[in-house]
């Protein structure tokens, strides 16, 4: 078993740009692709194209996706070298779908914005680096594809690495960026680096996500948001359930419960019904306290100094055909507390083009914005870029209960 | 968890731990599907686990082709009594006996599609609002696009090219009266990952996944155990194999593997090394047809 961390990935970039073709690439020349898998692959092949293998189709599952030729929804594959397992999500480059690419890279420690090398960067490219961005990804793998139709041109590639560096850095949440000159249809640079690009003097792509050190640092205090008390019928045992987030939490440590601000002492922590004495981030638990206080579902447990608010404004992305407009009513859940947000303000709309703000009183599918929300309960917020846990929140449609946001918290009033 | 399992499968356990306990606690009356297969076994364990020193705070449903094996049938029975759940059985049987639907004609037919009406008719008749599934992402390509908490439209339609967003891990459980949710705790896990966490917890699982003796035929490519569902048509001999089963489904379409792996360990080093996928190996109503799962999905499956 590998000992170092699973790496999340998710793909991004246009329509076109090969983000299929890389993942059933990265799928086949690993070995994870099973002789079934081949023969239906060929077979489907056959059926939606020249004939051709189409390494796209082992992830474009769906029937209307192989009719059409595009990624619809995000599909998570699994692979594994000796160094390191992954978990890959395939997102889809239609700007119609980019609720789905949120879906897919909200999870990810790293993305891989492919870019066709014949043109360059796109809206859908720009758009798709900056959600990745504000979802936090730790570093982006720019993959300029199609190298081989522009004869492996370096000048070329320098020129596309040299405008996505550029808009990365002019981001709101700048991100690390490293670039690979790729064929994912002919496999150059992608699992071993290629002759055809001499010039070029970097690992191949899956040799740099083998290595690619995606811990982090704790920084902030351990938090429990409570998902449930568990009280087993006739025993005064009092488990508060959860996943511990930020740091880690030892038997002893003293604890707040927020929003109500009282006081214990943790007296015991239990993961997989079994005692252990030290939680870390991560791990779902259930922790006792020496003391019978009012803990319920949707508290949240802190060891260091947090308070709760009512106010918060931070980074939307919009998921729905209905506008969010200033006034608007949604159900929110944050953690796990849920309550009713309205939207005090639309700040400003992100123009994807020159980064600059747009004065806005509304936004629309897939736009981009800066909101803030007063919510009926308290939550425990944190900026999303110090802590993913207390940073996020959902927005729900009342009518259709559908998930309509994605909000990143800025700022926690 | 026992000394062998790597934070990789830890951390699996943790995520699915979490989302039993959110999906329990968000929903008013949620199920666990248990087929007796590994996978479900896997997640019945951890369910468990998740709400321990407490019981179970929701029962398991098994939905009852009629065709199962005995082996399984009797550890379903022992494994959820040792856990202590409260088991509701759906039976199919019963759906065809009542007219609810009609079992294809011949002795080939299988009830594996059938299993969705009655699925649906016991969620209805319970008032589940959720149902947990050991579904897994890399079983089959229509699995690899489902979330983690799959929407269900009141007639319990999967609508695969208008999934709700689900951005991190923040469920939305929120849902209308007769609408329902099925959560996927084990969408992550891959066959490998469940055989491993198998060992670190020595779960245990029903006797047929590990080698054995048994009478077969070969049919469209599987092998399937002769008797129940299954009876020799004309111009087909049976054999006796060493056998054992990677996935564990209804008997008239479940295949067997020839294998010696009598062990969990021998039967990881098996799964490690092999080169066809566990549904393309032993499921028949797979490779029906290309969009198999999807169209079963479309219709309520699991």
């Amino acid at each position: 078993m590998t000992s170092i961390s699973t790496l999340r990935i998710a793909t991004a970039g246009s329509v076109d740009d090969g983000k299929s073709t890389l993942i059933g690439r990265l799928l086949h020349d690993t070995k994870t692709v099973f002789e079934d898998q081949l023969v239906a692959l060929d077979k489907a092949s056959r059926r939606y194209g020249d004939g051709e293998r189409n390494l796209a189709l082992l992830t474009d599952g769906l029937r209307a996706e192989r009719e059409q030729g595009i990624t619809i929804d995000v599909a998570h594959r699994y692979f594994a070298t000796p160094r390191r397992s992954f978990i890959v999500a395939d997102t889809p480059g239609h700007a119609q779908y980019t609720r789905n690419m949120v879906t897919g890279a909200s999870t990810a420690d790293v993305a891989i914005v492919l870019v066709d090398a014949r043109h360059g960067v796109l809206e859908q490219t720009r758009r798709h680096a900056f959600i990745a961005s504000l979802l936090g990804v730790k570093a982006i793998a720019l993959a300029v594809n199609k190298m081989d139709l522009i004869e492996w041109d370096e000048g070329e590639f320098d020129l596309v690495v040299k405008d996505l560096a550029a808009y990365v850095e002019a981001l709101p949440t700048p991100v690390p960026l490293v670039a690979f000159p790729i064929s994912a249809l002919h496999g150059d640079n992608v699992v071993t680096v290629s002759a055809r690009s001499p010039w070029y003097e970097g690992t191949s792509l899956l040799e740099w996500l083998e290595t690619f050190d995606a811990s982090t640092v704790a920084t902030v205090a351990p938090r429990l948001d409570v998902q449930r008390v568990i009280r087993p019928q006739g025993s005064d045992f009092r488990g508060f359930a959860g996943r511990l987030s930020g740091g880690s939490l030892s038997v002893g440590d003293r604890i707040t419960v927020l929003p109500s601000g009282r006081a214990s002492t943790v007296s015991a922590i239990q993961r997989f019904g079994r005692d252990i004495p030290v939680a870390s981030a991560g791990q779902a638990i259930a922790v006792t306290l020496t003391d019978d206080i009012d803990v319920s579902r949707g508290d949240v447990l802190v060891a260091g100094v947090e308070a709760s608010t009512e106010v918060v404004s931070g980074h939307v992305c919009w998921m729905i055909d209905q506008p969010l407009r200033e006034g608007s009513r949604y159900w929110f859940k944050h953690g796990t507390r849920v309550g009713r947000a309205v939207i005090d303000a639309v700040e400003y709309r992100h123009d994807l083009h020159t980064l600059e703000p747009v004065t806005a009183d509304h936004i629309g599918l897939n736009d981009l914005a800066m909101v803030r929300l007063t919510l009926s309960e308290p939550i425990v917020a944190s900026p999303y870029e110090t802590s993913h846990e207390g940073g996020r929140l959902i927005l729900v449609d009342e009518a259709t209960n559908t998930t309509a946001g994605a909000m990143m918290i800025t700022v926690a009033a | 968890m026992n000394a062998t399992a790597s934070p990789h499968l830890e951390s699996l356990a943790d995520e699915a731990v979490t989302i039993i306990r959110e999906v329990a606690t968000e929903c008013e009356n949620p199920v666990l599907l248990f087929s007796g297969g590994k996978d479900s076994a896997v997640l019945l364990h951890l369910a468990v686990l998740a709400f321990a020193p407490a019981r179970l705070p929701f029962p398991v449903m098994h939905v009852d082709t009629g065709h199962n094996f005995p082996e399984v049938i009797e550890y379903r029975d022992r494994f959820v009594e040792r856990v202590g759940a409260r088991l509701v059985v759906a039976s199919v049987q019963t759906s065809i006996d009542t007219g609810r639907v009609v079992e294809d004609p011949g002795p080939r037919a299988s009830r594996n599609r059938l299993q969705s009406v009655t699925l649906l008719d016991a969620i209805t008749e319970h008032g589940f609002d959720a149902a947990f599934g050991g579904g897994r992402r890399d079983e089959d390509k229509a699995r690899a696009k489902e979330r983690i908490l799959s929407f269900r439209d009141s007639h319990g339609r999967w609508d695969p090219r208008n999934q709700r967003p689900e951005p991190w891990d923040v469920l939305n459980a929120r849902i209308r009266k007769g609408e329902q949710l099925r959560a996927f705790p084990l969408s992550n896990w891959t066959e490998l990952d469940i055989w491993q966490f198998i060992a670190a917890e020595q779960i245990p699982l029903p006797s047929i996944y590990y080698s054995h003796q048994r009478e077969v035929v070969l049919r469209d490519g599987m092998l399937l155990a002769v008797g129940g569902p299954v009876a020799l048509e004309s111009g087909e001999q049976s054999s006796i194999e060493t056998v054992r089963y990677r996935t564990v489904g209804d008997a008239s379409c479940t295949g067997a593997v020839r294998s010696t792996a009598a062990t969990i360990d021998e039967v990881i080093v098996e799964v490690a090394a092999a080169r066809i996928t566990e549904r393309g190996a032993t499921r028949a109503d797979d490779t029906f047809s290309e969009s198999a799962m999807e169209d079963r999905k479309r219709e309520g499956y699991f």
